[in-house]
């Protein structure tokens, strides 16, 4: 048996924009174990809140990830209006589904940056961000800022589009479809890219299965799993598209499926604008008295994959309960699958194949005491246990 | 004695190849961002790099390992870059004629630079900088056989003189080796030696960034890593320069000749970093299957054209 060498990624590392660490157990270059740490970006955004209104919780649950900082308001929204029983307008509806797919646009383009960059392809990289920064002026022109949009509302949106502003998206998107042509054809066609992703980290459409995969990295494997055509929301039933799936379950066929779908969120956006000069000017909430007691679920298709809502009311103005699970917290367990076996170079690639996200997946747990019902681990103990802990690692030195 | 001392420290070693050097990396820096659609740099941002790293920043020692290999090993790195430069440049700007078999020694000085990182690697006791060594050691193992091949050929094309003024004067008396078929097909191979020789994308696994974090460089900081930038800045003229006097017929320095011989080094350099902008980076088994069979297999190629004296 020989001895195994750590190779740490993480807390800190060019490889991930977000705090973790991996520790790859390697033999050689081959990794042999794989071990995932996490709780270095823990912020408790269930418990906050619990303390917000349900009109202040959209901009907290818009925080929770800056790059699909579109999807969690949509679960919530989804859940909320759920629980009220609204039904919005076709209006709301498709000004909706625009910025989810204007969104998944950008995150995809991100994540092809991020990926070439991995791959030490600097020049793909600049590229993909230079060709998303429109989408985010777009999004500027649209809401009124690039980022964290702050659109979502319950029973509508904020702003609405006008007729003036449609031509201009739609030359934008007209631009974002030559730019993705070209960005298509120098990612797919390159054999040095082919020699890199294609046979590495491959998910067989069990794994994806067993491990319940979302997203593209679910698709990628063959898994035809959408939350916009399984449980349909928003303006999706209203208009036609495909669900994009690969068969090879690789790097390459996950690089493949987000392309694609660029290509699909274009043609729904399209679509919606068509839709939306039939929609009356103005017509983009239903008032809401209040929120009545229950529970309601949201579901929506992130870029990542699905994200869920769960929201718990008593009838205040704040929700009870609120759970949130996001698609890398059961992406990233497919790592043991598909990293295990490879080299680190492979691993690597692996790893930010499925476009994991830390801040989304953070979680704490609270243990009770079967018997008597109290809490074992309270926030003392937490502390004296981590101040022990880093005692530990001081001495070891 | 002061004359070698000066050729060593002055002209054409350290000082003159770091300068330049230096300004041709800036001219790469610059190009990969004009490609990327980026700014790209100031003209004097290499230097700025060297002496902040030299004078301000900080030189931490790993607390594992050996310290004393560990500072050694940046500076046997300059001096393997030096003494190959000074070989390379003395007979390429005509100043002496150097000696017989002077080539080989050549090849020998440069490959010192590659193995003083991996010592320096070692030395540290980073488990990231073990795996850049061990990448760096199979890369070696790639890419040499095919260089000494490209040599081979060289040696072959100007009637076997092994010395590199002699093979410099023939290429000016007659036509630059490059002009035919076998000259091609060597100055290919030999841009993709000098590729993974300066650990450029698609070679540059030993350093990876995204995945082992700079490897075989992550545990140097302040002077030492300033040592390691200096041979690199050499390594990044010497080896276009190299490849300009074995096969694009060296430096004339006549009158508006120098401009020809400058613009040389610049093709040669705007060609690796053409490659680097355009390439991911290898695994480091492609790399090796890369060399080993179809550079090897193109430069044996070469060999058998020459023989037939093409």
């Amino acid at each position: 048996m020989s001895k195994k060498t750590l190779i740490p990624i993480g807390p800190y590392h060019p490889l991930q924009e977000e705090p973790e660490l991996f520790k790859l157990y390697c033999d050689g270059e081959i990794v042999k174990d794989i071990k995932w740490e996490t709780g270095y970006n823990h912020r408790g955004i269930e418990k906050l809140s619990e303390s917000k209104t349900y009109e202040q919780v959209f901009f907290l649950v818009e925080r929770i990830c800056g790059i699909c900082s579109n999807s969690h308001p949509f679960a919530f929204a989804n859940a909320v209006e759920e629980i009220a029983n609204i039904e919005i307008t076709n209006r709301t509806k498709y000004i909706r589904s625009i910025i989810a797919e204007l969104e998944r646009i950008h995150s995809h383009l991100l994540w092809v940056g991020l990926a070439g960059h991995f791959l030490g392809y600097n020049t793909v990289f600049m590229w993909a961000w230079k060709y998303r920064e429109p989408t985010l002026d777009l999004f500027e022109m649209i809401t009124g800022n690039r980022n964290s949009y702050g659109m979502f509302k319950v029973g509508g949106v904020r702003r609405d589009i006008e007729e003036s502003k449609i031509p201009v998206i739609q030359n934008v998107l007209d631009d974002i479809k030559k730019k993705t042509d070209l960005l298509a054809g120098a990612v797919m066609d390159d054999p040095v890219i082919h020699a890199r992703t294609k046979g590495v980290g491959i998910l067989t459409l069990q794994d994806v299965i067993d491990y319940g995969a979302v997203g593209p990295t679910a698709r990628a494997s063959g898994l035809e799993i959408d939350v916009r055509k399984d449980d349909p929301y928003a303006a999706y039933p209203l208009v036609n598209w495909k669900v994009i799936t690969a068969q090879a379950g690789d790097v390459f066929a996950k690089a493949e499926v987000r392309l694609l779908e660029m290509y699909e969120s274009i043609s729904i956006i399209e679509q919606c604008l068509a839709g939306l000069k039939k929609e009356k000017e103005g017509d983009i909430e239903v008032k809401v008295r209040e929120i009545p007691e229950g529970i309601g679920n949201g579901r929506a298709e992130a870029p990542r994959g699905e994200v869920f809502h769960f929201v718990m009311s008593d009838g205040s103005t704040s929700p009870v309960r609120h759970k949130i699970r996001a698609p890398s917290y059961v992406n990233i367990a497919t790592f043991r699958k598909s990293c295990i076996g490879q080299t680190i170079a492979d691993a690597t690639i692996s790893l930010a194949a499925v476009d994991p996200c830390y801040c989304c997946t953070e979680r704490m747990a609270v243990a009770y005491d079967i018997h008597s019902g109290k809490k074992i681990l309270n926030a003392e103990e937490l502390i004296s246990i981590s101040v022990k802990r880093t005692r530990e690692i001081k001495d070891s030195d | 004695m002061a004359a070698s001392l000066f050729y060593f420290f002055v002209f054409p070693g350290i000082l003159f190849a770091a300068t330049v050097g230096a300004l041709l990396s800036w001219f790469d820096r610059k190009i990969s961002a004009r490609v990327q659609f980026r700014k790209g740099p100031p003209l004097l941002q290499p230097f700025y790099d060297f002496f902040k790293l030299l004078l301000v920043k900080e030189t931490i020692l790993p607390k594992q390992g050996s310290p004393l290999v560990f500072l050694l090993a940046p500076v046997l790195a300059v001096f393997g870059a030096a003494m190959s430069g000074v070989f390379i440049l003395l007979p390429l700007f005509n100043i002496t004629t150097g000696f017989r078999g002077d080539l080989l020694v050549i090849f020998y000085l440069l490959t010192v630079p590659s193995f003083s990182y991996i010592i320096g690697a070692l030395a540290s006791g980073n488990p990231l900088a073990a795996v850049g060594g061990s990448r760096e050691m199979k890369l070696i193992l790639g890419y040499e056989v095919t260089f000494l091949l490209v040599i081979a050929g060289v040696i072959m094309k100007c009637g076997q003189h092994f010395d590199l003024n002699t093979i410099i004067q023939t290429q000016q008396d007659g036509s630059p080796f490059i002009g035919s078929v076998s000259g091609v097909i060597l100055f290919i191979v030999a841009i993709f030696c000098v590729q993974a020789k300066l650990a450029l994308v698609p070679f540059d696994m030993p350093e990876a960034e995204a995945e082992i974090t700079e490897g075989i460089f992550i545990e140097y900081s302040g002077a030492a890593y300033a040592m390691i930038k200096l041979a690199k800045y050499i390594m990044f003229f010497i080896l276009p320069a190299f490849i300009v006097a074995l096969l694009m017929g060296g430096f004339n320095l006549h009158g508006i000749n120098i401009l020809w011989a400058v613009l040389k080094v610049i093709a040669v350099v705007l060609l690796l970093t053409l490659i680097k902008n355009t390439n991911p980076r290898l695994k480091i088994k492609q790399a090796i299957k890369f060399f080993m069979i179809w550079m090897n297999l193109l430069a044996v190629i070469a060999l058998v054209l020459i023989a037939f004296g093409l």
